[in-house]
């Protein structure tokens, strides 16, 4: 006890001073709401999905603000896992865990944005400018560059010089429906993330 | 099981009797945390942020996986990774979660100078309630696990809650739900200290003779217990201690201190001291805690 | 996945090789546990790196990156000469008995056949001997020196303990320790899981590793029993279901090969399709291949689909080589490209080379980038410093970019890597004027058919007879777009035993691909996936869980292709009279009449055992292949091949043949063989991958996987690190023959140095997360180092290894 310095009395004993020593006195103490957090998914909107990152495809539970009512705009504000899926049963990874930041990530685009040859900047852009302009460089390039038959008159029907990318966090639907068009284009330069 | 009871059984620096009639007759809670299923992943650290709604600063690589490098207002939990060479030349990546432990005997209650600032329920959840908390640091130094965080905007302290506010309804925490192996788990604590001694008989069957329950008896025993490869060396496991006591300086204040302030109270020197908790010691320094652990070297 | 997630939990003994479950798929790797925990299995992973997989396994052994079909080669070897396979499923499931052509050869690592010049075989020699009666010679006593047991036997021969320690760096108390845990699965009552992802797929030889993983598990009897399994874990959400619906360069759905530029009439396309029977009584089930093929014309062109046209044949492209990514970055580069599309796929961080990619894509007349977050692509033009060092001035390209929904913003269905469909269904609204992709392909399809309608143009007839039966023609529904690719009858279908009776009426779903037909009158945009919207409504969305016999089997949670099975091969889990090898993991069984059990049968369902049909059902030998025939292009059997960047010159195996050095039938351009490095200047083997934390390059755009891992570093061991006087955390630039990049060094025990052929190599671990768009401290393209060279069958970039130098900053 001796080697108490006087700075550690001061901090022992000054802490003191703010609480129990009144309770001792008799006081009683100030009102201590000694309350739980209060449980935040009481009345949340739950809708069940599908986690969109690895191949596992655990089941998640997403919890929306509002009841569905046409005047609430839903927004979903948590997610855990669903514990009826048989594989997760209710857990998730750090990745499946934070997917609440990827739904609201800053990153998220908003509007269509064009990029103007030789120009360092995006510019906004309507969806009807975007899709048309867009259809007409396609069909220009299709014009000019489809294959019907090659020299030796093998009928072929293919365009070679525009290629495309699918997105293989996309659903089936999506797949299918972009496999559609594409290959009525008669696209060959056609791929997705299964290749790397 | 007394899940859903969230009775108050102590309160800090308060003598008055909490109300005693309702108790955990169906068991207290606990949360296992088997070091040697844990793959080291950080959903756990991830689900705290998100269910509790914080997010620590995105911060730098050290050299280290461990991420944040430490706990903090917003890390209630994280990951301490340790690389360990065995007898045998074989490496193992010790990976251990750090948090509060919920201890039976809680040296941050016990420390903590403001009233109603920590409790403890019967169910054994140690929890801060923020809202009365005066930024003191004590509970810190209350603490042999060096687990609560002040946080520098509000200087407040704050810890895990073993997610009371989940709990409180019927439900697991959120580390527990999302732990992608089952190194986590919770329930009753005597359930959790069978399923403890399944995991450790499938661990000796595996040649880690030494494998064990981390419940330390120092503190009580903990509502957050491990199971270890090697139990007899907790320290391997990121300075895990062997055996945690309530600090010294917790001793000093109940002994020594507390009647000297039944005395100040009355002097107008309390001013004073209400400026300097305020504003100052928010952390006892190296030297403090030293001079104490020989304190109770001495004592004990 | 031959099998599936919750399976897992049967194996007894686990191998992760070739993939890292812990941290890629956390959620999956539970069953591992559940394995080791209530099934007292054991986990084996081999790896260059101590992974979090290794952390909780009971042996770990590291290897150098590239070298896996040694390990696994000498792993066969071991097996045959320790009697340590399953004879009993080798003889009758396998073509161990049959007899190799005569003019087929193995010499110094090339095969009979090899062009030089073109890289590339002639195969005919690559196959079976076929007896007077047409059908496949066999030996089943096994003696015959030209049967496949005999040259398999021969082949890895080489692959000796030694050999195996010299060229992977394993230490050989690990490699027999390993081997022997192996050895153990191969008694009918015990199964051996192996599970791998990219750590097999990114290589020049990543095809054959997993060849010759899946003979391992053959020769143990391990392929369509619970437990067993050759398990890909696989990358994205739906990766599996992309490729299940053929979105690859040379593909249809359902893994039907658009037809060759050679096949110029129809005949032969199917021919080449619906192969006959190579053995007496075999199923050979893609006889059945025309009616899945005309009910998928008939699904996309309706009646422009007729017998007349031979069902639109001339509306598929006819392909004359492949055009993967690798290819098609080749062209671009020499600006042969001129529109790009990217749905959901950031390939400036993806493919290899990044500096080629910047430069390809700065010839492009356009891009269009559809994604919910703002890609690296989406910007390659612009400048961020040395992250990405372009002139925007310079850069012509037009650029388009289109926000799109994200998962929890639509309806649909995902496909697992355990083959399941899983539907799911939509919480919010996307953010600002995002829309879905649906919404953007059928966008940009109604533009096309109008202005070819109206204007016309190159061959107008598959788009503007494209079938578009949706209710609202720029927004189709999900619901619309899985019952069409389920599929549905067009006009009455009658019983053919019966014509009287009609089994499904015009317009009703079709509850399973066996109801296709080739006449025209049913139809089916995906016939795998045949049955998942059937009579009874939509079956991915099922939500039963139950598993009645314990061993995982829950048949009633959404729908899995094939025709709900879920474990493939099981008829294999079976002895040749129709009994489980094992009845404690029992799958299906021949009860006397019929197959029943926990699954579908992966067999005809009345098929009695005693007249012999294979379990192999889609293989014309009704086995399953040691000597994979013209199937492979390097080679019938594995053959080991180093990595286009290796650190030691030549090849261990075929140390006289310069030729056989790396995969002589990988496609090589010739400017990227001028940007491989060498040992004498990269003397360092790096590997790419993942971390736990992170997927891919999307989540350094989410706060919270950024909080836990901040900043870009690369894993150094400890050898190395005080070798170079590199101190943990500090800065270090990793440079290859294409680039360079900087990072924090994480300096660590678990990556040892190994010796290769009495040589000390080190290993530097790369991993992938990072660039220079989102929240996580920005960084550089981890492509930036890699090379770009392919597999030789799946043009899979060779990311696991190559070659670099590390120096301090």
């Amino acid at each position: 006890m001796a080697d108490l310095t006087r700075r550690q009395f001061l901090k022992v004993t000054g802490a003191t001073l703010v609480g129990s020593s009144l309770a001792l006195m008799g006081f009683s103490p100030t009102p201590a709401l000694a309350e739980v957090r209060e449980f935040k998914l009481s009345r949340a909107t739950e809708t069940r999905n599908t986690c969109p990152y690895c191949s596992v495809a655990c089941g998640i539970l997403m919890y929306g603000l509002g009841d569905g009512a046409k005047n609430a705009q839903a927004s979903i504000f948590h997610i855990e896992g669903d514990p009826d899926h048989p594989v997760n049963r209710g857990t998730l990874c750090p990745k499946g865990a934070g997917l609440i930041d990827f739904i609201h990530s800053e990153s998220r685009l908003k509007y269509p944005e064009y990029r103007a040859p030789g120009s360092d900047k995006w510019q906004r852009i309507s969806w009807d400018d975007a899709l048309d302009r867009i259809a007409k460089l396609l069909k220009q390039d299709r014009d000019a560059n489809f294959v019907a038959k090659t020299d030796d008159g093998l009928t072929v029907n293919r365009w070679l010089t525009t290629g495309m990318l699918a997105a293989s966090a996309a659903s089936n639907e999506v797949g299918y429906l972009t496999h559609k068009v594409a290959r009525s284009w008669g696209m060959l330069a056609f791929d997705n993330q299964a290749r790397v | 099981m007394a899940l859903q009871s969230l009775d108050i059984v102590r309160r800090s620096a308060t003598t008055l009797p909490e109300p005693q009639a309702r108790g955990a007759h169906t068991g207290q809670v606990a949360k296992l945390i088997d070091v040697t299923k844990c793959i080291g992943c950080k959903a756990c650290q991830v689900a705290c942020m998100e269910w509790n709604d914080l997010r620590d600063e995105i911060g730098t690589c050290t050299g280290h996986y461990d991420n944040p490098a430490d706990l903090s207002e917003h890390s209630w939990t994280l990951m301490r990774f340790t690389e360990y060479e065995n007898p045998k030349g074989d490496l193992e990546w010790l990976i251990r979660k750090d948090g509060c432990m919920h201890c039976a005997d809680p040296g941050c209650l016990k420390a903590c100078p403001s009233p109603g600032a920590i409790v403890q329920y019967a169910n054994g959840i140690v929890d801060f309630h923020e809202e009365n908390c005066i930024g003191c640091g004590y509970c810190i130094t209350g603490c042999p696990f060096n687990v609560p965080r002040i946080s520098k905007q509000d200087k407040k302290a704050y810890k895990c809650t073993l997610c009371s506010d989940r709990v409180a309804v019927g439900l697991e925490p959120a580390c527990v739900k999302t732990c992608p192996t089952g190194a986590i788990v919770f329930g009753d604590k005597e359930d959790m200290k069978q399923h403890a001694a399944e995991r450790i008989e499938d661990l000796k069957s595996r040649g880690f003779d030494k494998a064990g329950l981390y419940d330390p008896a120092g503190v009580g025993g903990t509502h957050v217990m491990y199971v270890l490869h090697h139990a007899d060396q907790p320290m391997l496991y990121a300075d895990l201690p062997e055996n945690p006591k309530i600090s010294a300086m917790v001793g000093l204040w109940k002994g020594v201190s507390k009647p000297l302030a039944l005395f100040a109270i009355a002097a107008t020197a309390f001013v004073g001291f209400l400026h300097y908790i305020g504003i100052g010691p928010n952390e006892t320094d190296e030297h403090d805690e030293e001079a104490a652990r020989r304190e109770l070297e001495k004592t004990s | 996945m031959t099998n599936h997630w919750v399976d897992i939990k049967n194996a007894d003994l686990v191998l992760i090789m070739g993939g890292n479950a812990a941290e890629a798929h956390p959620c999956g790797f539970k069953w591992v546990t559940e394995a080791k925990a209530h099934n007292k299995a054991k986990l084996i992973v081999v790896d260059p790196r101590f992974t979090r997989s290794a952390s909780v396994a009971d042996v770990y052994a590291p290897i150098r990156p590239g070298t896996d079909i040694v390990f696994l080669g000498g792993l066969i070897s071991w097996l045959i000469a320790n009697d340590k396979i399953q004879r009993e499923y080798v003889v009758n499931y396998t073509d161990l008995s049959f007899i190799v052509k005569d003019g087929f050869t193995f010499t110094d690592g090339i095969y009979s056949g090899y062009n030089a010049d073109k890289r590339t075989y002639d195969k005919s020699t690559w196959d079976y001997e076929r007896g007077d009666d047409g059908f496949v010679r066999s030996d089943p006593s096994l003696t015959d020196p030209r049967c496949v047991y005999s040259l398999l036997k021969e082949h890895y021969a080489r692959y000796t303990p030694e050999m195996v320690e010299s060229v992977c760096g394993t230490p050989k108390d690990k490699v027999m320790q390993i081997w022997d845990m192996i050895g153990s699965t191969s008694t009918p009552t015990r199964a051996m899981t192996i599970m791998y992802a990219l750590g097999w797929t990114q290589h020049s030889i990543g095809s054959q590793m997993i060849r010759t993983g899946a003979m391992v598990q053959l020769l143990l009897g391990n392929i369509g029993v619970s437990g067993g399994g050759m398990n890909a874990l696989r990358g994205h959400s739906n990766i599996q279901g992309l490729t299940d619906l053929g979105l690859l360069s040379n593909q249809l759905p359902g893994y039907i090969g658009l037809p060759l530029q050679s096949e110029q009439k129809y005949d032969d396309f199917i021919a080449a399709r619906a192969l006959k029977p190579l053995r007496p009584n075999q199923l050979s089930y893609m006889q059945n291949m025309p009616k899945f093929h005309v009910s998928f014309m008939k699904t996309w062109w309706g009646d422009a689909a007729m017998p007349a046209n031979n069902w639109a044949y001339d509306y598929l492209p006819k392909v004359d080589k492949l055009y993967d990514m690798l290819q098609v970055y080749e062209l671009m580069y020499d600006g042969k490209i001129n529109g790009y599309l990217a749905q959901g796929f950031n390939p400036l961080a993806a493919a290899p080379n990044k500096a080629k990619l910047n430069a390809a894509f700065a010839k492009l007349k356009f891009l269009v980038i559809m994604d919910p977050l703002a890609t690296e692509t989406s910007e390659f033009w612009k400048n961020y410093g040395e992250h990405n060092d372009v002139d925007s001035s310079k850069i012509q390209t037009e650029v388009f970019r289109l926000p799109t929904t994200c998962f929890a913003e639509e309806n649909g269905a995902l496909t697992n890597s355990s083959r399941w469909l899983q539907w799911h269904w939509k919480g919010a609204n996307p953010p600002g004027e995002a829309r879905s992709d649906l919404e953007i392909m059928a966008g940009l399809h109604a533009r096309m058919r109008a202005m070819y309608t109206k204007d016309g143009g190159a061959f107008p007839d598959p788009i503007v007879n494209l079938t578009w039966k949706y209710a609202q023609a720029e927004s189709p529904l999900p619901e619309e777009l899985a019952r069409e690719y389920s599929g549905s009858a067009l006009k009455d279908l009658a019983d053919p035993k019966d014509p009287s009776k009609i089994t499904r009426k015009a317009g009703e779903q079709l509850a399973g691909f066996a109801e296709l037909r080739d006449d025209g009158s049913t139809q089916s945009g995906c016939w795998i996936f045949c049955g998942a919207w059937g009579p009874t409504g939509n079956l991915m969305a099922r939500r039963d869980n139950s598993d009645p016999t314990g061993i995982g089997q829950t048949q009633n949670w959404a729908w899995s292709w094939p025709a709900n099975r879920r474990v493939l091969y099981n008829r294999a889990s079976c002895d040749p009279s129709g009994k489980p090898f094992d009845p404690k993991r029992k799958l299906v069984a021949w009860n006397g009449t019929a197959w029943t059990g926990a699954d579908v049968p992966d067999f005809k369902a009345d098929e009695n055992p005693a007249g012999g049909m294979g379990p192999f059902i889609m293989n014309p030998e009704g086995v399953a292949r040691f000597f994979a025939r013209a199937a492979m292009n390097e080679g019938p059997f594995p053959e080991h091949y180093e990595p286009f960047e290796n650190p030691l010159g030549y090849n261990p195996l075929n140390p006289k043949q310069p030729q056989a050095t790396s995969n002589p039938a990988a496609r090589v351009f010739a400017r990227d063989r001028e940007a491989f490095g060498k040992a004498a200047e990269f003397p360092h083997v790096a590997t790419t991958y993942r971390l736990t934390e992170h997927f891919h390059y999307w989540t350094k755009h989410v706060r919270l996987n950024a909080i836990i891992q901040p900043q870009q570093f690369v894993e150094i061991g400890a050898a190395l690190a005080d070798e170079l006087g590199i101190g943990n955390g500090s800065q270090v630039k990793v440079s290859s023959n294409r680039g360079f990049i900087k990072a924090v060094a994480m300096v660590t025990k678990r990556i040892r140095p190994l010796k290769i052929e009495g040589k000390t190599v080190h290993t530097v671990g790369v991993p992938i997360h990072w660039g220079f768009m989102g929240i996580a401290k920005p960084g550089f393209i981890a492509n930036t180092l890699t090379p770009s060279v392919g597999d030789a069958n799946s043009q899979t970039p060779e990311f696991k290894a190559f070659l670099v130098k590390v120096e301090k900053v």
